[in-house]
This record gives C-alpha cells, sequence and structure tokens, in this order.
C-alpha cells in the first residue's frame, strides 16, 4: 500500500493526558490501572480511568454532544498541539478534503444506563435530557469530532469491538486511495459503562488484580478508557515541501481478517490472527524478519493470550521482541488500536521497547519472546495487533520511510 | 468511483427478496405493507441461531440473497456491515439489567451487543475469514456503507459485499430513535465489468446542490425517510427499473451526506 505519514498525533488514556505523559509513563514503568472507583460499580477489579471527565464538560456551542465519551475525545484533541497541525493541514487541502474515520465499542451509552435508572414510573420513558443523537449513537463521537476540527470531508465510525481503532486506519488509507480525501483524522475514543465492565465480568473475563498479559497466573483484563488521534497525509504531497521530515513515522501496511470462528472467543490457533499479521506484511512488503518489535493485543486473558502468542509464534519464531502495553493502560477496547499504534510510533522515534508491566512468570506454554523490561534499541519497523469479538482482527505496520527506501 | 453491482438482496416490509420486490420498486406492481419475514437457511449452526437477535437475522439473509443471485462464494467475499442503530432489542435488555439490583448481565446478550456481531455470526456461518468490517453514520449509514465498500472492492481488487440493515428500538428508546422499519439490503459490489454485472455505478461525494432523491410510492418513501437502510430504496428503485425497461440509459441518484456533501450515483445497465 502506499505509505501514509503520522503527521501529528494525540491521546489521553489512564497514562496521562499528551504525548509527554505517555512517554514519561512508559520510560518509567508506570501504570495507570487503579482500583475501580468508577460510579457505583462493586466489582472487585482495576480500571484505567481518565481522571477529570466529570468536570469537563464539552464546549458550549456543541453541548448537544457532551458525554462521557464525547468530553474524552475533546480532552485528548486539545493535546499535543493536534489542533493546530489539523488547522495547518486544513489550510493546505481544504475542510472538506479531510476526512474523520473513528473507532469507539460503546460511544456514549453510558448516559443511557443511567437514563434507564430514572425512567418515568408510569410511562416508562426516559428522562426529557436523554439526548440519543449526541450520545448513544455509534456515529455521536465522529460527528462531534468532526464539528470540534471544523472539518467537512467524508466521515464515518468503525465499530468492531477491540480492533475498531486499527480498522480505521485501513478505511482511511483506501480512501485516500481513491481520491476521495487528500488526509485523514484516524483514531478512537471508548470511554468506561457499566456494560462493558458488568458484561466482561458475566464473561468471567475481568481480573480481580491489574491485569497480567502473558502471565502464568494471567486471569482477565482491566477496563480502561483513552481517545487517540492520528492526522493521516500522502507522502507525496510533502515529501518536496518544508514540511517534509525524512525520518517521520509511517504508516506501512494494514492487515485484516476474521476468525470465523466464535463470537466472544478467539480462534484456539490463532488462525485469524495470523492472517491479518501476514496481510499487514504484505501490504508493508516487509516479511517477519524484518519486524524489530511487536505491540501485542495481549489483553490477559487465557484464550486471548494463547491465540496470539500461536498467531505470532508460527510467524515470527520465538525471536522477535514482542509486549503488551495493556497493563500499563488496561483494555481500551474500541481506542486500543489507536493508543497502540501510537506507543508504536513513540517506539520509534524514541528508540525502545517497553516491557510488559504486572507480569511476573511468564506463562512457558507461550513461545514468543515477550519482554517484561524496557529496552532501548533503534526500531525500523514495529507490528501493532488488535483483535476483537466477532473474531474481528487488524493489524498494522509501522515504520521509518527512509528504511522502507532501503529495503 | 466506478463499481459493478453483480447481485441484490433485500428483506423489509411487505419487501420480500429481490425477484418479488423488483417491480414494486420499479412502480409495476402495488407495494403492499406486511410484516418482515425473514427467509429461512441463514447457515448459521442451530446454537449459534438460537442466540441471534433480528439485526443478524435480517443482515445473514440479505447478504446471502445477493451473493446467490451473483453467483458467488461467501467464504471469498470481504463483508462491509452498516447501521445506524445496532440491535436495539438486545441494547434495551442490557439496559434493564443493569438498571436492576444484581446488575446480572447474561452473557450471550452482551456478546450480543457488539455493533459488529452481525459481521461475526456472519462469518462464523459463511465461514469467511476474509476482512469484514461494521461501520455507522447515523441516517447516512447505507451511504457511508457503500463509499467504505467502493473504496474496497477499488482497493483490493475483490468482489464485496455490503450489507445494511436496521431495526427498529422498543419502548423507550424507540421514543428517542424513531426507525420506522425493519429493513436490510445488500449489494455484491465488484471494480470490474464481467458478465455477472447488472448495472454499473458512477459514486462521486460533492457539495450539496441537489435534493435527495425521492421514491415515488408514498409508503415507501415514508420507509426511506424514517429508517437509515432504506435510504437505500431510490438505488434499489433505479436498478429494478433499469432491469424492466430495457429502453432506459441510466439514472442519476443523489443521497444526502453529512457535512453538507451529497453522494451522487449515476446509474447505468450493463
Amino acid at each position: 500500500m502506499q505509505p501514509l505519514r503520522l503527521s501529528a498525533f494525540t491521546l489521553a488514556s489512564p497514562l496521562g493526558a499528551g504525548v509527554p505523559a505517555t512517554l514519561d509513563a512508559l520510560l518509567k514503568g508506570r501504570s495507570g490501572l487503579q482500583r475501580c472507583d468508577f460510579l457505583d460499580v462493586d466489582l472487585d477489579t482495576y480500571v484505567g480511568r481518565v481522571s477529570g471527565l466529570e468536570d469537563l464538560p464539552v464546549r458550549a456551542d456543541l453541548a448537544a454532544y457532551d458525554c462521557r465519551n464525547n468530553r474524552l475525545a475533546q480532552l485528548g484533541l486539545a493535546q499535543d498541539n493536534f489542533t493546530e497541525a489539523v488547522a495547518a493541514a486544513r489550510q493546505r487541502y481544504g475542510r472538506e478534503r479531510i476526512g474523520v474515520f473513528l473507532g469507539t465499542s460503546t460511544s456514549g451509552i453510558l448516559d443511557t444506563e443511567l437514563a434507564y435508572r430514572h425512567r418515568d414510573p408510569k410511562t416508562g420513558a426516559l428522562p426529557e435530557s436523554f439526548n440519543y443523537a449526541g450520545s448513544h449513537s455509534c456515529y455521536s463521537v465522529a460527528d462531534f469530532v468532526q464539528r470540534v476540527l471544523d472539518l467537512a470531508g467524508p466521515a464515518m465510525v468503525v465499530s468492531t469491538a477491540c480492533s475498531s481503532s486499527a480498522k480505521v486506519f485501513g478505511s482511511a488509507a483506501r480512501m485516500i486511495q481513491a481520491g476521495l480525501c487528500d488526509a485523514a483524522i484516524v483514531g478512537g475514543v471508548d470511554s468506561l459503562c457499566l456494560t462493558t465492565l458488568y458484561g466482561f465480568n458475566s464473561l468471567g473475563l475481568v481480573s480481580s488484580r491489574p491485569c497480567r498479559p502473558f502471565d502464568t497466573e494471567r486471569d482477565g483484563i482491566s477496563i480502561g478508557e483513552a481517545a487517540g488521534f492520528v492526522l493521516l497525509e500522502k507522502t507525496s504531497a510533502l515529501m518536496n515541501s518544508p514540511l517534509a521530515v525524512p525520518d517521520a513515522v509511517m504508516l506501512l501496511g494494514v492487515g485484516e481478517s476474521s476468525d470465523a470462528y466464535h463470537m466472544s472467543s478467539p480462534h484456539p490457533e490463532g488462525a485469524g490472527a495470523r492472517l491479518a499479521i501476514q496481510a499487514a506484511l504484505q501490504a508493508a512488503g516487509l516479511t517477519p524478519g524484518d519486524i524489530d518489535y511487536i505491540n501485542l493485543h495481549g489483553t490477559g486473558t487465557k484464550a486471548n493470550d494463547a491465540a496470539e502468542d500461536k498467531a505470532v509464534f508460527s510467524t515470527f519464531g520465538g525471536n522477535t521482541p514482542c509486549s503488551s502495553t495493556k497493563g500499563a493502560t488496561g483494555h481500551l477496547l474500541g481506542a486500543a488500536g489507536v493508543t497502540e499504534a501510537i506507543i508504536s510510533a513513540l517506539c520509534i522515534q524514541h528508540g525502545f521497547m517497553p516491557g510488559g508491566l504486572n507480569t511476573e512468570h511468564i506463562d512457558p506454554t507461550l513461545k514468543s519472546a515477550y519482554l517484561l523490561k524496557n529496552k532501548q534499541q533503534t526500531l525500523n519497523f514495529v507490528l501493532s495487533n488488535s483483535l476483537g469479538f466477532g473474531g474481528s482482527n487488524c493489524s498494522l505496520v509501522f515504520g521509518r520511510m527512509l528504511k522502507r527506501a532501503e529495503r | 468511483m466506478k463499481v459493478f453491482v453483480e447481485g441484490v438482496g433485500i428483506v423489509g416490509p411487505g419487501l420480500n427478496g429481490w425477484q418479488a420486490s423488483q417491480p414494486v420498486l420499479a412502480g409495476a406492481a402495488p407495494y403492499i405493507d406486511a410484516s418482515v419475514v425473514i427467509p429461512p437457511g441463514d447457515l448459521l449452526p442451530p446454537a449459534e441461531r438460537r442466540r441471534t437477535g433480528l439485526p443478524v437475522k435480517v443482515s445473514l439473509a440479505v447478504g446471502l440473497e445477493a451473493i446467490a443471485n451473483a453467483q458467488r462464494n461467501a467464504a471469498e467475499l470481504p463483508a462491509i456491515f452498516a447501521s445506524s442503530a445496532g440491535d436495539g432489542e438486545n441494547m434495551h435488555c442490557i439496559f434493564e439489567m443493569l438498571a436492576n439490583n444484581g446488575r446480572e448481565v447474561s452473557p450471550t446478550r452482551f456478546h450480543n451487543s457488539v455493533h459488529n456481531a452481525p459481521s461475526g455470526y456472519w462469518s462464523i456461518a459463511t465461514k469467511s475469514m476474509e476482512p469484514s468490517t461494521s461501520l455507522a453514520c447515523y441516517d447516512e449509514s447505507f451511504v457511508a456503507g457503500l463509499i467504505e465498500a467502493a473504496t474496497q472492492t477499488l482497493a483490493s481488487g475483490n468482489a464485496v459485499v455490503l450489507i445494511a440493515y436496521d431495526a427498529t428500538y422498543p419502548l423507550p428508546l424507540h421514543a428517542a430513535r424513531p426507525i420506522s422499519a425493519t429493513f436490510g439490503v445488500a449489494l455484491v459490489l465488484a471494480g470490474n465489468k464481467t458478465n455477472r454485472s447488472l448495472a454499473e455505478l458512477e459514486i462521486g461525494i460533492s457539495r450539496k446542490s441537489n435534493a435527495s432523491t425521492s421514491v415515488a410510492n408514498a409508503e415507501l418513501e415514508a420507509m426511506r425517510i424514517g429508517t437509515p437502510a432504506a435510504r437505500s430504496l431510490p438505488l434499489l428503485a433505479a436498478l429494478a427499473a433499469l432491469s424492466s425497461e430495457k429502453t432506459r440509459t441510466q439514472d442519476r441518484i443523489y443521497f444526502d451526506y453529512i457535512a453538507g456533501n451529497q453522494l451522487d450515483v449515476v446509474v447505468r445497465p450493463c
């Protein structure tokens, strides 16, 4: 595929708001997980909660979009001079020529969950204040972000559970290739709600400790929330301009597949994940040996980690360093793909591989080269996996432009 | 963008499959409102079928119909699912469980709550390991799906199936989001003209300068306005008219799209 430059990116996650806070936490091995204190949730678990959202309503002219998910989107957009970078792109291309493609799994349904506690005792009606289009609607966050950034190109939400904000990179690449836009805002936003906390708990997939991906004793996920955004641009438009950055991080490949196996359990051999990895490598024009580091999906459930390990080991063998950053961030669901894409870009920019947190004893039945400690090393090519409910798999390859030209 | 329609599937009130619906959509036979009937034979194992809600049943039915009409193999086609609404009945049950003491959410209800539940069941039913995406764009979800499907088939060179569906919400959600009908439509699209091609679609996005194309029948027009997936009806009517009136050379359809844009689709016979 035609490489696309990550011209700007930003995120707000349990590790903090903005890239500097995120980088600092990753380099110091600090986790953003804490004992669950979200609303009146009575589960024995840890969550990755972004603090302060309760006091950060969306800006007044977009009050119709006020909900936890869009507040989190607004917080993310406000970091890292991202809106300034988008404003400059708007000048270059025009507001109609920049797309907005975002992932979410639960959108603003927290509002609906709380509205159901206040139904009219006689009619069953929801409170008058309930606003479907601005909160619950699956499209709400892309609509909101498009307005915040004053853009008017194609937009949509991709909602494929935990692969959502990885798959948007593929949609954006195809839209740009088809000439429907020149640049795109891709990303994802997912916020804590009762459906995911109690739902994953009903499946026995929520750990009572901070999640321990790849550990012998791993027993489930820690749910988190985050917003992450990337400005993707064609390189051809930038190559000969003052904006050209020879060593910029590029999106080089996207691979997607389906498990065709089960709604909530991964294919036991990781067959779908392996197809996605191979398709991403092929799209990037790279071989497994080119990949320096793999940011795993690594949720910390027994079945997910075992399946992903098989997919990774069968493709790369046991020498390519890999780790999951979910011990730091928690499982960010529809925002996991973009958060881990941004972490992958930071690893390339700053030359390090983050060790997986909370894991004490690596499961001896897992054969991949799982890192427990941070390691400094120049990285040219990084692969990131996102694997979701419904057997939805997506792998992304990031790398340096010049290094790829040498291949 | 230029793509070719190879097969169509449709389920809606009084609309039972593409063959029976064509004369109705072309205006050659009267529209008779009736309850939605889902055809049997969705390929799902019985244990899985028991767990599925109406949106899954509708999307599997239309997808399989379109692929059968196109004489394609479902396992070889990437699938694009587009829905504004997802499964409102299932979400309603979860919200009721969460509002009660105990908050016992059923595991099946939870895994069915993801927007990509139809996509997941589709891949299980068809054994397709091809990519599948699930998207939403409120009232313009069909248009967003058509754009995604066209860009996918052009990027990959593979035929794809687009499946757009919506199901009515139960109260009290219905009052907040009054989707008027349960409706599903599927199109098999390919980037190249073959002997399977029924029609050519030339698709472009432009700033809005035309009213959206309506359908002649008042009841179908109400369905178009009230149900995001039924925004496809003018395109389906054009496809039906092209196949029944051999002298027709082309139709031009305008769809409302987001952010002051429209989707302009020229439909030509093959």
